[in-house]
């Protein structure tokens, strides 16, 4: 980056100054809010507040509940995190091999990318209805007697599955260009060496398609994390009641809806935290472990 | 992958009592007009203002207004870096791009607390704006600017062109496939906002389709009987647009997320 062509003293500032006040403004300065609030006890009707050190971190993680909740996050997050990169590889190495019609094949497929999160989980509500879902009746057959909304583990699936099914999309668009990516040369020289599809797959393949891998890895887990509120709030229609919810739905329901601005302020900030280790694993992991061709 | 599109599609055709019934099926039913009819102009609620071409009116100034936002200031943003000899061009840019590191979501309820301070409450202001305060698309312009060769900004310098007039005339031209590329994924992103507009609108007539999601699944589980037509065509109207956008433009769209690590 040595690129500098003008010489102008107020110009830069001038460009810097929008995108600068709406992120010290929009950024900023809630993070450093949230940080504040969560060594407070908040009177939830505006009565002042009072500082408590960590008191509300100590809340947090003695109470069951949270717990609970963050156990079932690493559940979620690791079952949507596999399942849809499995999927999407599978369909990925399988789309490489079809070069007629490929396009469509990526057409049918992309436009769900597109779908809102919480469409997603409105679509598969119905898939999963109570009264005549098409999956219900068809589990029904089996006897097996599908509830969701009423038993935890039933709404658990229908918030992995929409979760998962919206996330497959994308995960099959960076593989494929992975795969395409791969020199046609060191195929042939594999197949010359006359290893089954199979060997080949896991041999050159899957450790040339690891960078991707990984990338995708922490992108998922991220979308698993945040970007699956709509998905979860609409299947539990705004009502979790005795359902599995995820952390950062605790965060939404015990500030917005309970009050508590200091113990969601506190679950905030465990969430930043764990967003930045993450990202720094990243970094470290990727500079380290994986060779780029 | 599409059947749930497929039916979702074929439930907007038959009148709420044949799908309290039967079900989805596979016929196709002649109730398409009628709850489009109710689905577009039908008030739900208690103000009459949240008809569903409201709500798609707001969604529409919320995913074009975010994606336009964005992409003019984080333009002149990168640009202010990439072009200039700035004392505090390091300060500014890890500024700028720790904001890459931490989602909305995090900072869900003091971002709340800041747009009820300013007043941006139920305001289009105050839907797109914190959106917009994240570097994604600043970060993608900077990298593009520094591909651009360095030949062309000291050929023009030599023209007599100042720093404004080469950011208009030549580098803002240059960047068009770039700028429809983080367009359409801004748009998409923007449309589908969930948890934001939730928070800040309590006013039904700033309802975007999104959030009035949650009225349309209550329509279709309360009530005598259920408005399972509104309901499914409320969704597919909310799918659309960003599908289209996908869909069409998709090449564009898969340069965009590939050559930039969304």
């Amino acid at each position: 980056m040595k690129r500098a062509t003008f010489n102008n003293k107020w110009l830069p500032l001038f460009f810097l100054l929008p995108q600068l006040s709406i992120i010290v403004i929009f950024f900023y300065w809630p993070a450093w809010q949230a940080l504040r609030l969560s060594f407070y006890l908040e009177d939830p009707f505006g009565f002042g507040s009072t500082f408590v050190g960590f008191d509300n971190y100590r809340d947090i993680f003695n109470n069951a509940e949270y717990l609970r909740i963050a156990g079932f996050t690493i559940v979620f997050s690791v079952s949507v995190t596999f399942l849809s990169l499995a999927i999407a590889l599978l369909f990925a190495v399988k789309a490489d091999k079809v070069i007629r019609g490929a396009r469509t094949y990526r057409t049918l497929l992309m436009w769900v990318y597109a779908v809102a999160p919480p469409v997603a989980g409105f679509i598969f509500l119905v898939m999963f209805s109570q009264r005549w879902g098409p999956i219900t009746e068809f589990l029904a057959q089996f006897g097996y007697d599908f509830r969701v909304g009423l038993d935890y583990t039933d709404t658990a699936i229908v918030m992995i599955t929409a979760s998962v099914w919206k996330q497959i999309p994308i995960n099959f668009i960076f593989f494929l260009s992975g795969l395409q990516s791969i020199p046609r040369s060191v195929m042939e020289a594999a197949r010359i060496d006359n290893a089954s599809a199979q060997r080949r797959f896991w041999d050159v393949t899957f450790p040339l398609l690891a960078p991707t891998g990984f990338f995708l890895l922490i992108t998922n887990f991220t979308y698993s994390l945040f970007d699956t509120f709509g998905t979860i709030d609409t299947v539990l229609r705004g009502e979790p009641a005795s359902n599995p919810m995820t952390l950062v739905y605790k965060v939404y329901v015990d500030g917005f809806r309970g009050n508590d601005l200091g113990g969601s302020s506190a679950q905030s900030v465990i969430l930043m935290v764990l967003v930045l280790a993450m990202t720094i694993f990243q970094f470290r992991l990727v500079e380290r472990r994986i060779h780029y061709t | 992958m599409i059947v749930p599109l497929l039916m979702v599609l074929q439930m907007t055709t038959m009148s709420d009592v044949d799908v309290l019934k039967n079900g989805p099926g596979l016929t196709i039913g002649d109730e398409f007009g009628n709850n489009l009819d109710k689905a577009l102009f039908g008030a739900s609620g208690f103000s009459g203002e949240n008809t569903g071409l409201n709500m798609f009116k707001n969604s529409l100034i919320l995913g074009v207004g975010f994606a336009l936002g964005k992409i003019v200031i984080s333009m002149m943003a990168a640009y202010g870096i990439v072009y200039f000899r700035l004392r505090f061009a390091t300060f500014a840019f890890w500024l700028i791009f720790t904001t890459l590191l931490l989602p909305l979501e995090v900072r869900i309820l003091p971002s709340y607390e800041i747009v009820q301070k300013l007043g941006l409450l139920n305001s289009y202001t105050g839907l797109i704006l914190p959106l917009v305060a994240s570097a994604t698309a600043t970060f993608f312009f900077r990298q593009f600017f520094l591909s651009v060769p360095e030949e062309l900004s000291e050929a023009a310098r030599i023209d007599g062109a100042g720093p404004i007039k080469y950011f208009i005339d030549i580098l803002v031209p240059l960047s068009r496939t770039m700028i429809a590329a983080i367009f359409i994924i801004m748009f998409v992103y923007g449309w589908n906002q969930y948890l934001w507009p939730t928070m800040i609108t309590t006013d039904e007539g700033m309802f975007t389709l999104l959030r009035g999601i949650k009225q349309i699944t209550q329509t279709m589980y309360d009530g005598q009987i259920p408005e399972y037509g509104r309901g499914n065509l409320l969704a597919l109207l909310a799918v659309i647009p960003p599908v289209a956008v996908v869909v069409f433009f998709q090449s564009w769209f898969v340069k965009g997320l590939t050559e930039s690590d969304k």
